[in-house]
């Protein structure tokens, strides 16, 4: 009785150690990644890992912010218009997407599409010890594999989110004004009054930074840190898209709270 | 190696971002418009400013001129004191000028109402930081049904 006591609490003890000790090496990580930055060659790996990490992306992106917009539109033209305000559909569709939708689905989209790759790639690279080669050949994998990847990553993510929230304000429009009959007059003025540059545009895209950096830094390190077999790289690929998106969500609400909710 | 494709479409995507930025910042936010110009501030004091907000618009006769800036509270007399913004170009608004709050159509945002007065004889124009004498204040709806059932009680 007293030894499965002191069992579990041992196990209890030895999970936290666990958790510290991934979070050190994740920041160790990150920290080797992110200094690794002055360097020409690098900054040409890091326009290739753009292209597989975001402009890969892109039709995603692009198809899902179209269909958010419409749907907003039409879910929020059936309520408006119940109140004659559905002049007031464009500041809707356009405070939405720029404030939550745009980064926040943008960031889960992300870590399906891209951060599961990062995290299957790199820990692959482990698994079949092309990280240990690249160390044989006194090439420090943190730079030449993770660096460009965060930075690709990093980088991306605030571009994507605001390619979603302006295909999703031109989706609201195409069901709003042209299927709807709201007046495109309307749509646009009263969204110019309400939307500010600083406080909506600007909040979204620091929104989406953060997020950015949370779901890359997560995948590559679940990729680095991954067990190197098969089921490992599955568990760490699964594992990432988990994190990243709870992370997301729970970030998201603090960072709301922070920026829009106290006046 | 970068290959010359993946520079087109990593290009391709850089200017489909600035294409969105463009998009919220010119047809959205409508940053061009209202950042730049020249300013200068009015006073105004209400009874009541009802549910005016800061940057609400000022309009003369439905074109925007400025901006509220803020709103406060006279310590010594308990009225509220709202600062408007008012853009450069307009400023030639004689003292006699009136000011009210007024909504727009039944629901809608409330904004300030600048009806300019007539110039004549020595009357000056209003400067930076003058306090406009002639104010209306809010219509707000509870006081106007109690003056409707008080008139009725009288009748």
């Amino acid at each position: 009785m007293i030894s499965a006591c002191v069992n579990w609490v041992a196990e209890v003890g030895r999970n936290t150690i666990e958790r510290c000790a991934a979070i050190g090496r994740a920041g160790l990580m990150l920290f080797g990644a992110i200094v690794a930055l002055p360097k020409l060659k690098n900054v040409r790996l890091t326009i290739q890992q753009m292209y597989v990490v975001g402009v890969q992306s892109l039709l995603i992106i692009i198809v899902s912010g179209l269909f958010i917009g419409m749907v907003m539109a039409l879910q929020g033209y059936t309520i408006l218009v119940d109140y004659g305000a559905e002049g007031s559909l464009g500041p809707m569709v356009a405070l939405s997407l720029l404030r939550e939708l745009g980064p926040v689905v943008t960031a889960l989209l992300f870590a399906g599409r891209a951060g599961s790759a990062l995290t299957a790639e790199i820990g692959l690279m482990k698994a079949t010890e092309q990280l240990s080669s690249l160390e044989m050949m006194a090439i420090d994998p943190l730079r030449r594999v993770v660096a460009p990847r965060f930075w690709a990553g990093m980088i991306s993510m605030p571009m994507l989110a605001l390619i979603f929230s302006a295909v999703g304000i031109l989706g609201g429009h195409l069901v709003g004004v042209d299927w709807l009959g709201v007046d495109s007059g309307s749509y646009w003025s009263i969204m110019q009054s309400t939307v500010d540059w600083n406080e909506d545009v600007l909040n979204g895209v620091i929104k989406s930074a953060v997020f950015a950096l949370v779901v890359t830094w997560i995948a590559i390190f679940k990729g680095y840190d991954a067990v190197p077999t098969s089921e490992g790289i599955s568990k760490a690929t699964t594992e990432t898209v988990v994190f990243s998106s709870l992370a997301v969500l729970g970030l998201d609400f603090v960072l709301t709270a922070i920026m829009f909710g106290i006046e | 190696m970068t290959s010359r494709k993946t520079e087109i479409l990593v290009g391709l995507f850089v200017i489909l971002t600035v294409g969105a930025i463009l998009l919220l910042g010119l047809k959205v936010a409508n940053q061009g418009m209202q950042a730049r110009g020249e300013t200068y501030t009015l006073k105004a004091k209400f009874d009541n400013i009802g549910g005016l907000k800061e940057r609400s618009a000022v309009k003369v006769g439905g074109v925007i001129v400025g901006r509220v800036e803020s709103i406060s509270l006279d310590s010594d007399d308990f009225t509220p004191v709202v600062v408007l913004t008012i853009n450069k170009n307009y400023d030639s608004f004689p003292e006699t000028t009136s000011v009210a709050i007024l909504t727009s159509g039944l629901l809608g945002e409330q904004y300030v109402g600048l009806q300019p007065g007539f110039k004549f004889g020595d009357i000056g124009n209003l400067t930076d930081g003058d306090f406009i004498e002639d104010t209306k204040s809010a219509l707000v709806l509870e006081d106007l049904i109690g003056q409707f059932l008080f008139s009725k009680n009288n009748d």
